[in-house]
């Protein structure tokens, strides 16, 4: 009897099993029950849909490393909320694929910098050279983004996938507009413009609550 | 939440807590003298090893967690749609960070609303709090030193496009101020050589020995009376107007930069200046703080 811990010392498999079991239970109460929790599934009602363009300025932030600076996160902290905006919610991030939360903030977190009192060009001059508006920036310049053409090749590819396989409801009115604006007004944007629209998309569901 | 969910969760939690209480008196069982006298049969260098239990102090540290974790679950919300006895959630504690800040610098705001601008600026802390408020709020454009950048005026050189009035710099914060400069190139002869005039013109409105150049004399002269057309704004005299945020041309100070290329630059595409509204974002109480601020930084004198 005071042996039997001998059976699972010298029992690899019985170990396996009863360590994946112990294991499972945080993720088991914590993790699984979220899955099927209106707060986490449903978007807020004032989410929308990114465009064509803020979609293709949204992969330019991934493909830069912006994610790596800044985050996307602002926590339920007074001193957060003063600084950045209202916090973020799960409802906000219900068609974000990959979520852009980051874990370190390098640079200001940017959940909410499309509400925040910045100019379009502002962003501009700041993205193609950080420290002709902000003096003490550490952040790089990203110069080549104003003479980069964005690439439309998988543009729809991409609505498609974040329409049928994660449920954004775009219509397919919506997906022909898109399409029609990337043959036409986008055509020749560049990626700068596309960021630029990205950025400021950023946070408009929660605009509502400074008000 | 649904009850399923929510009896999934309160059941897995319980187990756990069962299982763990389950294991560690199942341990207890056996006394550290009986374990003294058993072996696992393993010697090495004469060195046995024995079947003892967990230390007893380790034990009672176990212990004091499960109860810990009882008392927590019973206070806190943790079990399924049970909100815990203090009903606690983080809006909640948002909320009450918040107001208990509102509480302590509310009182504060408002003396300091009740002091105009002109004597607040006398005020060490009104100021201190106020440049918080400017680096949080103003710093990205106006620089955290309020010298500005290109394109970004500098609110330290007494120079105003709007006005330095502490009214006017209220309004310019609150409500925000559009400039907008057009292209001139048209409206004064289109031709490179007629906006390379002008460019000397205003430059030598500043600097009068541009004038007494004799190879710049002649555009001078040539551009002088297209300058007509930028009086409507800038004034005849190029002084400028604060009603539309014209700015005075006659003075060193330049938001776009003093060369000839900025000028010429500016005629030819024109210009859009953007301050951003700020009264949805920010208080009146805060807004006559950073004002106060902002007219402080030009006023070295009375500080």
């Amino acid at each position: 009897m005071s042996n039997a811990h001998e059976k699972v010392e010298k029992n690899v498999g019985l170990m396996i099993v009863l360590t994946l079991i112990a294991v499972s239970f945080g993720g088991l109460a914590e993790i699984v029950p979220l899955f099927w929790q209106k707060a986490t599934t449903e978007p807020l009602e004032t989410l929308r849909p990114y465009t064509a363009l803020e979609l293709e300025g949204r992969d330019i932030y991934i493909r830069e490393g912006c994610h790596v600076c800044h985050t996307q996160m602002v926590r339920p902290l007074r001193a957060e909320t003063e600084r950045y905006g209202p916090y973020s919610v799960a409802g906000e991030d219900v068609w974000e694929h990959p979520f852009l939360w980051g874990s370190k903030r390098t640079g200001p977190d940017l959940a909410r910098v499309g509400i925040r009192p910045i100019t379009e060009q502002w962003h501009r001059e700041h993205l193609r050279d950080p420290r002709q508006v902000v003096p003490e920036s550490n952040m790089p310049a990203y110069p080549w983004l104003e003479t980069t053409q964005v690439n439309w090749k998988h543009t729809e590819r991409k609505l498609r996938v974040f329409k049928d396989m994660f449920g954004v409801p775009y219509s397919e009115e919506d997906l022909n507009q898109q399409l029609a604006k990337i043959e036409g007004e986008w055509a020749d944007a560049t990626e700068e413009d596309a960021l630029v629209a990205y950025l400021l998309s950023l946070g408009q569901e929660r605009k509502e609550v400074i008000q | 939440m649904s009850d399923f969910w929510s009896w999934f969760i309160i059941v897995i939690v319980a187990l756990n807590l069962l299982g763990c209480a389950g294991l560690l008196l199942w341990n207890k069982q056996i006394s550290p003298e009986e374990a003294a006298k058993e072996t696992t049969g393993h010697t090495f260098d004469g060195i046995v090893e024995r079947n003892s239990p967990l230390p007893r102090w380790w034990l009672g540290l176990f212990i004091g967690t499960l109860i810990f974790a009882c008392v927590y679950l019973a206070l806190y919300p943790g079990l399924g749609k049970y909100e815990g006895a203090l009903g606690w959630t983080s809006s909640n504690q948002y909320d009450a960070e918040v107001s208990l800040m509102e509480r302590k610098t509310g009182p504060l705001f408002e003396q300091y609303a009740q002091v105009p601008i002109e004597e607040l600026i006398q005020y060490p802390e009104a100021l201190a709090v106020g440049g918080r408020l400017f680096a949080n709020n103003c710093a990205i454009c106006h620089g955290s030193d309020a010298r500005g950048a290109k394109g970004y005026p500098n609110l330290t050189d007494n120079d105003w496009l709007y006005g330095g009035e502490p009214a006017q710099i209220v309004t310019s914060i609150a409500a925000g101020r559009k400039g907008m400069m057009p292209p001139m190139a048209a409206a004064i002869g289109n031709t490179d050589e007629a906006v390379r005039d002008m460019a000397i013109y205003v430059q030598s409105l500043s600097r009068p020995e541009i004038a007494k150049q004799a190879d710049k004399a002649a555009a001078i002269e040539r551009a002088k009376p297209k300058f007509m057309v930028c009086a409507a704004c800038h004034g005849t005299d190029g002084s400028g107007n604060q009603m539309m945020g014209a700015p005075n041309l006659t003075d060193a100070v330049w938001l776009y930069g003093p060369r000839i290329e900025d000028i010429e630059h500016t005629i030819r595409q024109g210009r859009n200046g953007n301050m951003p509204a700020h009264e949805s974002l920010l208080s009146e109480e805060r807004i006559h703080v950073i004002a106060s601020y902002v007219y402080s930084l030009s006023q070295p004198a009375k500080q």
